[in-house]
């Protein structure tokens, strides 16, 4: 399959395409701006943004734990402290008295705080700092197809309990009354949510990573009418916004990541000018 | 229909019976919206709700619920058939609304006479509106038991007498049962056919033309039984709130 990719993409007559890391990054950004458009739509329904903010940011405590226990590669660590992350979150939301967003940010205030201590350890900081900003361009085949994958995962998902996460979304009772288990599905959103944000860390960066998720679902929701509408448009303010800032980033020799959320960022600014005829 | 309550609610017995308008009214913090919650199964509670459907036998009762003023972001990209898709239908609504949802929400909608709504944006719609279209979804399959809380909290005149309109047709054509939670005693007892007071435990259980003249409801709202003649209306709609305002205010006015 990715040898296909990369015969597809050479044809092309720009200099970039002739270089094999340019080719992945640009599927691994393809397979991932949809995931995030996607969940993100929810996660501005349900005004979860802060929340994956939060889990963005306590990967560091996630890398740190597993640089701690030894691995060479911290990612199952990171997806594991942000599952328990997010389930401590969402029975923090079910159980708890206390402002969700109070506790979402002491939460994350320590997470940082101790990830950042870990890992600074001994004055090592600045070899965990990719972890920050993230390099689309360092990505592996191998992990393009995880990326498929997980892509893959997140869709299924989403088939099955779209219409689930959506109703709780507007009204938890009204969920209920209709049979739907609204807890385990809101448990099950902010594991997916977490797991997406977590893999993509060591691409995209953990100061960027959560306006993936965010910019193109309030685009989208500037100006859609319907829920189908709402949808497409994120998938295509997404996918607009990772190819763009690839390809500028590429010759602007700078950070992919941020550069794809500044274009997500003007895709933004553009349908608030829209809305506004 | 029996539910036991704990702490909060003890010693809750309520049967209620198709095509009865049942009106629960009490004080803020009686439980009322709490009583409706454990009955949704929202919230744990011991005591069990049983429902004897008149073919025979017994099965868990289905139930429509109607919840208080509904909270929307205006612009939110969902319409009122995106809400009937994703609440009835099993497909994702994203795929759209199937042939068999778009009629069957149509057909909810006449009944709350909302049908042009049926393609509008939740976000623009008014209070009343938005209040008629979750009653129609709650009507989507039709319910056994039909549970409003505070429905028409926030209303206009005019809104609240066309969804009471609503209701009582709707437990006529339909044989609901229905369970009405309301602040409003005296608009409630024009409507309802039975009337609940609500603190705590049931403290009365009667036909709600009687509710407004007894002894026991009086005391609860306030009043000396033994005082002269209590004028019907105006009603002392505000006066069981325990934070009510002042008589003169310009709300116990109304």
């Amino acid at each position: 399959m990715i040898a296909v990719w990369h015969q597809l993409i050479t044809q092309l007559p720009w200099e970039w395409a002739q270089f094999g890391f340019m080719r992945l990054a640009l599927l691994a950004v393809l397979l991932l701006t949809p995931v995030f458009a996607l969940l993100g739509c929810l996660v501005v329904n349900n005004q979860m943004a802060f929340f994956s903010e939060a889990i963005g940011h306590a990967a560091l405590t996630g890398i740190a734990l597993g640089v701690l226990a030894g691995l060479g590669n911290p990612l199952w660590a990171m997806i594991l402290f942000a599952l328990l992350l997010a389930l401590g979150v969402t029975a923090l939301r079910r159980w708890s008295a206390v402002s969700t967003d109070t506790v979402i940010s002491l939460v994350m205030a320590f997470c940082v705080a101790l990830g950042v201590v870990l890992l600074s350890r001994g004055g090592g900081f600045a070899k965990y700092s990719h972890y920050l900003i993230g390099d689309l361009l360092a990505v592996s085949p191998g992990e393009v197809a995880g990326l498929a994958v997980l892509l893959l995962g997140v869709l299924l998902t989403w088939v099955w309990l779209f219409n689930g996460w959506f109703l709780a979304s507007l009204n938890r009772a009204v969920a209920r009354s209709r049979g739907f288990p609204v807890w385990g599905l809101e448990a099950v959103f902010a594991a997916v949510v977490a797991v997406a944000v977590t893999v993509s860390i060591p691409w995209v960066g953990v100061l960027v990573v959560n306006s993936l998720l965010i910019l193109p679902a309030a685009t989208a929701r500037n100006l859609a009418r319907d829920l189908r509408q709402y949808l497409a448009l994120a998938l295509l303010a997404g996918w607009a916004a990772g190819l763009a800032g690839l390809l500028a980033s590429y010759y602007w020799n700078t950070a992919a990541g941020g550069t794809i959320v500044l274009f997500a960022m003007g895709l933004f600014l553009l349908s608030l000018l829209m809305r506004r005829r | 229909m029996r539910l036991g309550g704990r702490a909060l609610l003890a010693d809750i017995n309520l049967h209620m019976h198709c095509g009865e308008l049942t009106a629960l009214v009490g004080p803020n913090g009686a439980g009322k919206t709490t009583l409706l919650r454990a009955m949704l199964g929202e919230i744990p509670h011991t005591g069990e709700l049983q429902f004897f459907p008149y073919q025979g036998g017994k099965r868990m009762p289905r139930i429509g619920y109607v919840p208080q003023k509904v909270d929307l972001d205006p612009h939110a990209p969902v319409t009122v058939l995106d809400l009937f898709a994703g609440a009835c239908g099993h497909r994702p609504l994203w795929l759209g609304a199937s042939r068999r949802v778009r009629a069957a929400a149509t057909a909810a909608l006449a009944e709350v006479e909302a049908v042009a709504l049926l393609d509008r944006p939740l976000g623009q719609l008014s209070g009343g509106q938005l209040q008629r279209v979750f009653l129609a979804l709650a009507l989507t399959p039709l319910p056994d038991l039909l549970l409003l809380d505070e429905p028409v909290s926030g209303f206009d005149t005019a809104g609240i007498g066309l969804f009471y309109t609503i209701i009582s047709r709707l437990r006529r054509c339909h044989d609901l049962a229905i369970l009405l939670i309301s602040h409003d005693l005296p608009a409630v007892a024009a409507v309802a056919d039975r009337m609940i007071l609500l603190n705590h435990t049931v403290i009365f259980d009667g036909p709600a033309r009687d509710a407004l003249t007894h002894p026991v409801v009086m005391q609860a709202l306030g009043f000396d039984p033994q005082a002269p003649a209590v004028p019907p209306a105006p009603a002392p709609w505000a006066v069981h709130r325990r934070d009510a305002p002042p008589a003169d205010s310009p709300e116990n006015a109304a």
